[in-house]
């Protein structure tokens, strides 16, 4: 006879909060018969359905892949974005890692930067606002160019890829005692001041992504680290040292303002 | 349906999404029926060549269907785009 499941009973502890506006507060419910190879992300669609049953107000959350590539869900799950499992994003995370009777703590990303839209989902558009200050180059269109017509060395573009796997998810943010987004902003700019392709650009991108960053409400780095220990793709704040590196190259040798 | 409109809602969201899919589902099919010839991923049994391809009505139908919409539940409204070609010949494609 084929095994069933194993299943688990949670309660969950979640933020509820209307809107913006609304001052927010924690609701018990309890998580019944749940796989333990669901992921957390199914554990809530689990719940949402017997929420909505009971004539209940489901929990909204953010996703969308579920593969842990497009950096749309995240919530603080027991104190720690993206849970406690480490270098793996909500979607990622599975029941198998909770035991039948816990309690489990969940929050949205808090920040003052991130106003929250509805429990769990939170407004991250000033990334894209970041992003658009300089976190692009200027090419022409045209036929894709030859992969080795700019010889990149091997050390540069591993560097380059580890800073680029940023999802912008938030979890930097969020994770951080001063809410500073620097290392988000710090993978950008270290992906693009680290290729020939991004050098022109460089300290116009440092210095417009920076002030937009300031403009933004997030705070900045103080070296806890906590950053890098939440991030799913296990960015370095190496990154935020070449942050400022960059920043400081910018302000003080170019004649960009 | 939970909740409101009044607030940030997920399953409306998610409601108003499947009735966009329908509605236009529901225009596909009837720009299929309106084109009576095949052409490409769009096959009528009655429009094939004896080998059993598609088969184009180029005198009738080399042109774009654009459906303006013209409100909940009503019947859209058809442009014809012609389809010009300068440079190439129609003519009956072969992948044998």
């Amino acid at each position: 006879m084929k095994k069933l499941a194993k299943t688990i009973n949670v309660t969950l502890k979640v933020w509820r909060q209307r809107g913006a506006e609304d001052k927010g507060r924690f609701d018990t419910i309890a998580a019944k018969n749940i796989s333990v190879h669901m992921s957390f992300i199914e554990m809530l669609d689990t719940v949402n359905e017997q929420l909505t049953l009971d004539g209940k107000d489901p929990i909204a959350f953010d996703n969308d892949c579920r593969e842990g590539i497009c950096g749309t869900c995240g919530a603080v799950v027991d104190g720690q974005a993206h849970g406690p499992q480490k270098a793996t994003t909500l979607c990622q995370l599975h029941m198998r890692k909770f035991s039948d009777g816990d309690t489990i703590v969940v929050e949205p990303f808090r920040a003052r930067a991130f106003k929250v839209v509805k429990d769990l989902v939170v407004d991250r558009s000033v990334f894209d606002k970041i992003i658009q200050a300089g976190g692009y180059i200027s090419v022409n269109t045209g036929g894709a160019p030859d992969g080795n017509a700019i010889p990149v060395s091997q050390e540069i573009a591993e560097k380059a890829m580890d800073a680029a796997a940023c999802i912008g998810c938030g979890a930097c943010v969020a994770a951080c005692p001063s809410a500073s987004a620097m290392l988000f902003v710090s993978g950008k700019i270290s992906q693009l001041a680290l290729l020939p392709q991004g050098k022109p650009e460089a300290a116009m991108r440092a210095l417009s992504m920076v002030r937009v960053m300031d403009s933004c409400g997030f705070g900045n780095c103080s070296n806890h680290r906590e950053c890098e220990n939440a991030c799913p793709k296990s960015l370095s704040i190496v990154n935020i040292a070449r942050l400022n590196r960059e920043y400081f190259k910018a302000s003080f040798f170019s004649d960009e303002i | 349906m939970p909740g409101t409109d009044k607030e940030y809602n997920k399953s409306l969201e998610k409601a108003g999404r499947q009735a966009d899919s329908l509605e236009f589902a529901e225009l596909m099919i009837l720009d299929a029926l309106e084109r009576t010839e095949s052409c490409g991923g769009h096959f009528r049994e009655e429009s094939q060549t004896a080998e059993g391809e598609a088969k184009r009505d180029d005198e009738n139908f080399s042109h774009v269907s654009v459906w303006k919409y013209e409100g909940y539940g009503k019947q859209p409204e058809f442009h014809k785009e012609p389809l010009v070609f300068e440079n190439v010949v129609l003519s009956q494609r072969s992948y044998k």
